[in-house]
């Protein structure tokens, strides 16, 4: 069944919509992670304008992670006031992230640059990610205790000042790397225009020790702050939000997400970060690959305006 | 049925307005001058029908008629880059900017251009895609270039790919040696907008007689209403926006509550 999107200007097919948004949806659910970094590339295979899909992108991911959110908060699997302080900091990240966006668009190397940024960040988070899984999965093997989170382990990062206790989350840490957190995503997702779920959740594991019990909803609040009021930015701006579009991949995307939450939350921690890092290294070496082999035609077309 | 109709209706007119002309004339009309996009848009294909009028002072009334017609889109600027490999890795090195060039351009005749006049003609009338004027900007000027530069080249071959450029030189079809039936194919991914169409008639390599007619392509309904809304309200189009994922997601977590 084709229908026509209004803004994307092209007939597409529901049902292939729809299941991209359900897959989508159940990894997002799976990992609390937004799932931009998957949904904005698929949206662009299909041939709808990048512009169009980054922006019609951020609606489906705050109704993704609006449903995800809810139902960590039903468990208390969520740390509001953790979320708040990383937002606190993210709105400034965001801010400057816009900013450097426009001086980077006057050069004609935009592509380029969100280019190697991705395969730079996915190919190490990602790598980090199974590194550390699989050390942890092969001491679990061995009958070793899991390392990941002693009593009273403390690294650099703990003995900043500024101290706050998040009581949720069951940390006494420095609002410093809070802060600094939720800069960094804040910044890059709007570079990168993701959500920086797939950032979010390691950093807050590794840096801060948030339980792996809250963490995903903790993420998964902040993504949907972040993008219901990046739908609002792109639509005021650029007039490029496509709701039609956006509408069918939410349908498909929180349906997709409750199966995910679910199956997310009967896996082991390390399992699923296992999971996560090869997903987002194998999507970092796609972003590679494309930039390393030669494209069937070196020639492109980009629209700049009508008139 | 409605063809033979449309058929009859366009030879009656024709009688009607048969004066003592000097020369043929041509009398065209579209199957439909308003292409509406609704949400069940998957492209149309138009027709043009029309006939040629003979010249009432010629003692002979000639045979060999060749028509082109050329449908003409709404401008828009587009930027033609190319790649290159530096440092390993494929980089947009190079890229033209081709200025307010048609979004949509089909060349549509009875038999290839090239056997219908000879090339300083189709130069001149602008017929065909190596014809047409595609101006490009090249330091502070403006101007087309020679057909076979890469750029220009590879921005048809592009255009052409999505369907957007097209030539046929089979697409008019003569139904009577006076009586022609023209396929106008618009794709799905074409713009919103004013379509020119020019008709040249040809005889014996000469163009003997022109008429042009139009068609728009607008939104309608929902679509419209969507486009419109992003369009001028912006920052509440993205509120309704968000608020309808708020709804959903809410929706969903409700619907597949399970506790």
């Amino acid at each position: 069944m084709q229908i026509y999107l209004p803004i994307a200007d092209l007939p597409v097919n529901v049902f292939l919509v729809l299941g991209m948004g359900l897959a989508v949806g159940f990894i997002s659910g799976m990992f609390g992670i937004g799932g931009g970094f998957l949904m904005t590339p698929l949206l662009i295979f299909i041939g709808i304008s990048p512009a169009v899909a980054v922006a019609s992108v951020t609606s489906h991911i705050a109704a993704s992670s609006c449903t995800g959110a809810i139902t960590y908060w039903r468990k208390r699997a969520l740390d509001m006031a953790l979320a708040m302080m990383l937002l606190s900091a993210g709105i400034i990240g965001t801010a400057c992230g816009v900013w450097l966006f426009t001086m980077l668009r006057a050069l004609d190397q935009l592509d380029l640059m969100i280019g190697l940024s991705y395969v730079t960040l996915l190919t190490l988070v990602g790598g980090m990610m199974i590194h550390e899984s699989v050390r942890a999965e092969l001491r679990a093997r061995k009958g070793m205790p899991a390392t990941l989170r002693r009593p009273g382990s403390h690294n650099w990062v703990h003995g900043l000042p500024l101290k706050m206790r998040f009581k949720r989350s069951k940390i006494y840490v420095s609002a410093i790397p809070v802060w600094g957190i939720g800069f960094i995503i804040g910044f890059i997702g709007a570079i990168l225009g993701i959500g920086g779920g797939f950032l979010l959740v390691p950093m807050l594991i590794y840096f801060l020790r948030v339980p792996t019990a809250t963490v995903i909803g903790t993420s998964m609040i902040l993504t949907l702050i972040t993008m219901a009021s990046a739908t609002v930015m792109h639509a005021a701006t650029n007039h490029l939000v496509d709701a039609v579009l956006a509408l069918i991949l939410m349908v498909g995307g929180v349906i997709g997400a409750q199966f995910g939450a679910r199956t997310g939350q009967r896996m082991r921690g390390e399992r699923l970060r296992l999971l996560l890092g090869l997903l987002v290294f194998a999507v970092g070496l796609r972003f590679a690959y494309a930039l390393v082999v030669q494209p069937d035609d070196l020639f492109s077309i980009r629209h700049v305006g009508v008139g | 049925m409605t063809r033979a109709l449309l058929i009859a209706m366009l030879l009656t007119l024709s009688a009607a307005c048969a004066g003592p002309a000097a020369a043929e004339r041509l009398v065209v009309s579209l199957s439909n001058h308003r292409v509406l996009v609704t949400s069940s848009f998957v492209g149309e294909d138009l027709v043009l029908f029309g006939t040629i009028e003979p010249d009432e002072g010629r003692p002979q009334p000639r045979r060999d008629y060749d028509l082109v017609v050329t449908v003409v889109g709404p401008r828009e600027t587009m930027r033609t880059r190319r790649k290159e490999r530096v440092l390993g890795i494929w980089v947009n090195v190079d890229a033209r900017e081709f200025v307010r060039v048609p979004a949509y351009l089909a060349i549509l005749s009875d038999r290839p251009v090239n056997e219908i006049a000879n090339p300083e003609i189709l130069r001149r009338l602008q017929v065909g895609l190596d014809n047409f004027l595609l101006p490009q900007r090249i330091g502070p000027d403006i101007a087309d270039t020679v057909r076979d530069d890469p750029f220009r080249a590879a921005f048809v071959r592009l255009q052409q790919q999505y369907g957007l450029y097209r030539q046929s030189g089979s697409a008019v079809t003569f139904l009577t040696p006076t009586v022609f039936r023209v396929g106008v194919p618009l794709p799905a991914n074409v713009l919103t907008g004013n379509y020119a169409v020019d008709v040249k008639l040809f005889s014996g390599g000469e163009m003997i007689a022109r008429t042009d007619t139009a068609l728009e392509v607008i939104k309608a309904g929902f679509e419209q209403y969507v486009a419109e809304a992003a369009r001028d309200h912006g920052f509440f189009y993205g509120l309704v926006t968000s608020l309808m994922a708020l709804v959903i997601g809410w929706f969903a977590s409700v619907v597949f509550r399970r506790d």
